[in-house]
């Protein structure tokens, strides 16, 4: 070859149709070098040896039967969350106001074990609280699909919003009903008579959260894919061009699946309040709702996919935080952690869709 | 190996994208002082072959010789440095910078404004351009904003243009005026390679075609040496016969009636007025306007997508009954029971879904139909499969996402559900734009049938040739208004073309 003459040592090439053996195949030697990664960082920042940090981590998250029921627990959490942004994911409408609807969906569950726990029976409670989480969460959906049916808004900016509404309500009620008074805490309610706490499910008191997720996350798939609504929000989040051409109300449409995703949100307000945590915090939501949408993008808006991104992701998360009380770390190594693990796995997309070709040379020797 | 004296020889070019082979072994050459049209049907792989020559993509393997020299185009500045410039369909240009900040944008030299606005000057003086350096792009119209990117790749030093389907948004007067440029810029000794489908133009400005069939270089000829069905043979393959079939209407009566509709666009801007027609059953009334009269309005008003200032659009029943149409969304209109199919002009943002497979696009229109919550996705799966076979679809299969496709099978897809729901009504606009030769007489077949059918068609078209042969009636648009309505059997094409640029709009000929 002419010495004048450089190929580019490499060029990018998209790939048509990735088949499923490389969508996996990738992903899998994604977290495998993320781990890697991972152990090299502990090594070198605390000199630890990697392998018994990795066994750290995978204690932390099964290493015992409480610790696998909470893993499973905050993965349902994290996952019906995931679930619950995805139709309006689908139809192009972000809604990052998750935390906002999860929070004054929990704040609806609260207010009712707080205020009727005197005036009616245990049941009734319990289906106040459920009515009252799931309208919550809706209304926080409604306003911002409202808007955005009605006048064009732009819904990340007043989902987000409405975050910050729903934290200072909390932040509000906090100091009303809090116990004792100056704790500025609302500490569990109910703590002697129970009132208004979710029942144990077969005698474990995580079931109920992976039962409801489990169901959440196959309707949404079955009605994402098969249900007529379904259809239609494929069709809005594509071009609402298209949906008006084949008279689709795009403002119905909005309006109808925010109800749905804020309703779910709220859902998820009732188990953390209800069944888990027993209290409402302004913190309750733990910034899941965001990063519930960090697992719906990754999935594709895909609910079956999501539940083994949740896993990924409160496995990590779990095994970072024995870690770090193991060995005495700041906890904000289980964030390095998971942040290592995200960036492998969303940066792995590109190894999925595109090919490096490299100089010819290796093309020829094929030959 | 390499041709001497051309501009570019390319030997033994293939480019593939996954399984796809977009180009096979090409072999051509461009010499300078002459403009090549590069034809091809769509899909063949004309565009991927021209963007490996303006650096967009890299060939899996393969020479390219620029004046005789191998060279390696890497990217688009390496294309540049040797004098290769590309007007591409879609402009790139930023809308809110003037046609001189677009044109110095990412050159690397001091960026003097003057200098750029006075040697822009130059160049339009030169080879006849009408622009204004200091105009922003976003206040030009399509063709200015072509004349912009013409004028960047001569700026830019090139002597190699490269330009993909120049004319499919222009007018025939702009298309002229740019054919005479392209000329001027050939006999200053430029090379010129023209990518287009409309045969005509290729007859008129082309010194030689070259021709792809399926990624594959089939071979060259003099323009001046072929007619246009000898160069569509040699595009698809075999033998074709391009003739519109235009039966007698059989059985017209009254279908859509339209009186005095008037429409403003979203900025208040005034789209059509006071227009009156009537479409009849088992006639093709034609369209015919410059684009942007108010075509895309009058056929939107119609099919219940276009709010109305005032006019009625009447239905007009088998049985003489009458019932308006005005103030319904197309959900109301079928529900009415009236079937009307509309393929608008923008195929991928209005009638279909891109991402979406063929079945579950023909679906579009029909998903509500049955009880319960569920979709029944079985007859678009067996309609999918029906269309493609009918159509000769290319696709490797229903469950292949619509955006996949070539623009030719996109429209097939489009056309075919439309005519699948067996509609009174069909409304189509520019059914055959950026479409090939071949696939544009399925079309017309298509559009032919229904008709025949005893469907009213409203047909707006851009090209008056196919106009005149496949119309009944003509009406033409102008700014908004109807300048005329012609039988189009005894048409004559320069006074359409007239009508189409009258600004009276007072003249009838029934």
């Amino acid at each position: 070859m002419n010495k004048r003459i450089r190929e580019p040592l490499f060029h990018i090439v998209k790939r048509d149709a990735p088949s499923l053996k490389r969508i996996f195949g990738v992903r899998i030697a994604a977290i495998l070098l993320a781990l890697l990664l991972c152990g090299i960082v502990t090594m070198i920042t605390t000199g630890l040896d990697p392998l018994s940090v990795f066994e750290s981590i995978f204690i932390g998250a099964f290493g015992s039967k409480r610790k696998i029921w909470i893993t499973l627990q905050n993965t349902a959490i994290l996952l019906l969350i995931s679930v619950a942004l995805t139709p309006a994911f689908r139809m192009r409408f972000w809604n990052v106001g998750g935390e906002g609807q999860i929070l004054v969906g929990g704040l609806a569950a609260a207010a009712c074990m707080i205020c009727l726990s005197d005036k009616l029976p245990n049941a009734l409670v319990i289906l106040c609280m459920a009515a009252g989480s799931l309208l919550a969460g809706a209304l926080w959906g409604f306003i911002p699909a409202f808007f955005k049916s009605r006048w064009n808004t732009n819904e990340t900016l007043s989902t987000l919003m409405m975050n910050y509404i729903a934290t200072q309500l909390v932040a509000y009620f906090t100091i009303i009903w809090e116990v004792p008074k100056g704790s500025g805490k609302i500490g569990i309610i109910n703590q002697d008579s129970n009132i208004g706490w979710l029942p144990e499910v077969f005698g474990s008191k995580y079931l109920l959260t992976i039962i409801v997720a489990i169901a959440v996350t196959a309707f949404i798939y079955i009605y994402l894919n098969y249900f007529k609504h379904g259809y239609e929000i494929s069709v809005v989040g594509e071009s609402d061009k298209t949906a008006r051409y084949v008279g689709i109300k795009v403002g119905k449409a909005i309006v109808r699946t925010m109800l749905l995703s804020g309703c779910l949100c709220g859902l998820v307000g009732l188990l953390l309040v209800g069944s888990i945590n027993h209290t409402v915090t302004t913190t309750i939501a733990d910034g899941q709702g965001f990063t519930g949408v960090l697992v719906a993008w990754m999935c594709k808006f895909n609910p079956l996919t999501m539940v083994f991104a949740s896993l990924l992701i409160i496995f990590m998360n779990r095994g970072a935080g024995e870690i770090s009380t193991n060995f005495g770390l700041n906890h904000s190594y289980a964030d390095i952690i998971t942040g290592i693990i995200l960036f492998f796995l969303i940066g792995c997309e590109f190894f999925i869709r595109y090919k490096i070709q490299f100089r010819k040379k290796t093309a020829k020797e094929e030959k | 190996m390499k041709a001497d004296n051309a501009a570019v020889s390319i030997r033994g070019v293939s480019k593939s994208f996954g399984s796809v082979r977009a180009n096979y072994k090409v072999d051509l050459d461009i010499y300078k002082g002459e403009i090549l049209a590069l034809l091809g049907e769509n899909g063949s792989g004309k565009t991927t072959l021209m963007n490996m020559l303006s650096g967009i993509y890299f060939p899996d393997e393969g020479q390219i010789y620029i004046n005789g020299t191998e060279r390696v185009i890497r990217s688009p500045r390496d294309s540049h440095a040797l004098g290769i410039g590309m007007v591409h369909q879609h402009f790139k240009l930023v809308d809110v910078l003037s046609a001189a900040e677009n044109i110095s944008l990412g050159l690397h030299e001091k960026l003097n404004i003057r200098e750029t606005e006075e040697r822009i000057r130059e160049i339009c003086e030169k080879y006849g351009f009408d622009i204004d350096p200091k105009q922003k792009v976003y206040d030009m119209s399509v063709s200015q904003k072509q004349t912009v990117e013409i004028v960047k790749v001569l700026y830019r030093g090139a002597d190699i243009l490269i330009l993909d389907e120049p004319t499919a948004v222009l007018t025939p007067q702009e298309a002229e005026k740019l054919f005479d440029v392209l000329r001027r810029m050939k006999n200053d000794g430029k090379a010129i390679v023209i990518i287009t489908h409309k045969m005509h133009e290729v007859e008129e400005i082309s010194d030689r075609v070259a021709v792809l069939r399926a990624g594959e270089y089939i071979g060259s000829v003099d323009t001046k040496d072929m007619d246009v069905e000898q160069m569509t043979s040699m595009m698809v393959g075999h033998s074709v016969s391009l003739n519109i079939r235009r039966e007698e209407p059989v059985g017209v009566k009254p279908r859509i009636e339209v009186k005095g509709l008037t429409v403003r666009n979203d900025e208040g801007i005034l789209k059509l007025q006071d227009v009156s027609f009537t479409a009849n059953t088992g006639e093709i009334l034609g369209v015919a306007g410059i684009s942007g009269c108010g075509q895309k309005e009058l056929l939107e008003a119609v099919a219940g997508l276009q709010p109305v200032e005032s006019g009625e659009v009447t239905y007009i029943r088998d049985d003489g009954t009458r019932e308006p149409l005005l103030g319904k969304d197309p959900l109301s209109i079928s529900e009415m029971g009236v079937s009307m199919s509309f393929v608008p002009e923008d195929r991928l943002g209005m009638g279909l879904v891109a991402n979406m497979d063929i079945a579950d696009n023909m679906m579009l229109r029909t998903f509500r139909r049955g009880k319960g919550p569920f979709t029944d996705r079985k007859p678009s799966k067996k309609l999918a499969k029906e269309v493609v076979k009918k159509l000769e679809i290319v696709t490797p299969g229903i469950t292949t996402p619509v955006r996949r496709l070539s623009g030719g099978n996109v429209q097939k897809v489009l056309v075919g559900r439309e005519i699948a729901s067996d509609p009174t009504v069909l409304l189509t606009a520019y059914a055959v734009r950026g479409l090939d030769i071949n696939s544009s007489y399925t079309i017309y077949n298509l559009i032919n049938e229904q008709k025949e059918k005893g469907v009213a068609v409203i047909f707006v078209g851009e090209d008056l040739d196919v106009l005149l042969e496949l119309s009944d009636r003509i009406m033409v648009l102008c700014g908004g208004k109807v300048s005329g309505i012609l039988d189009a059997r005894t048409a004559d094409k320069r006074l359409i073309g007239r009508l189409m640029t009258s600004q009276g709009g007072g003249e009838s000929h029934e």
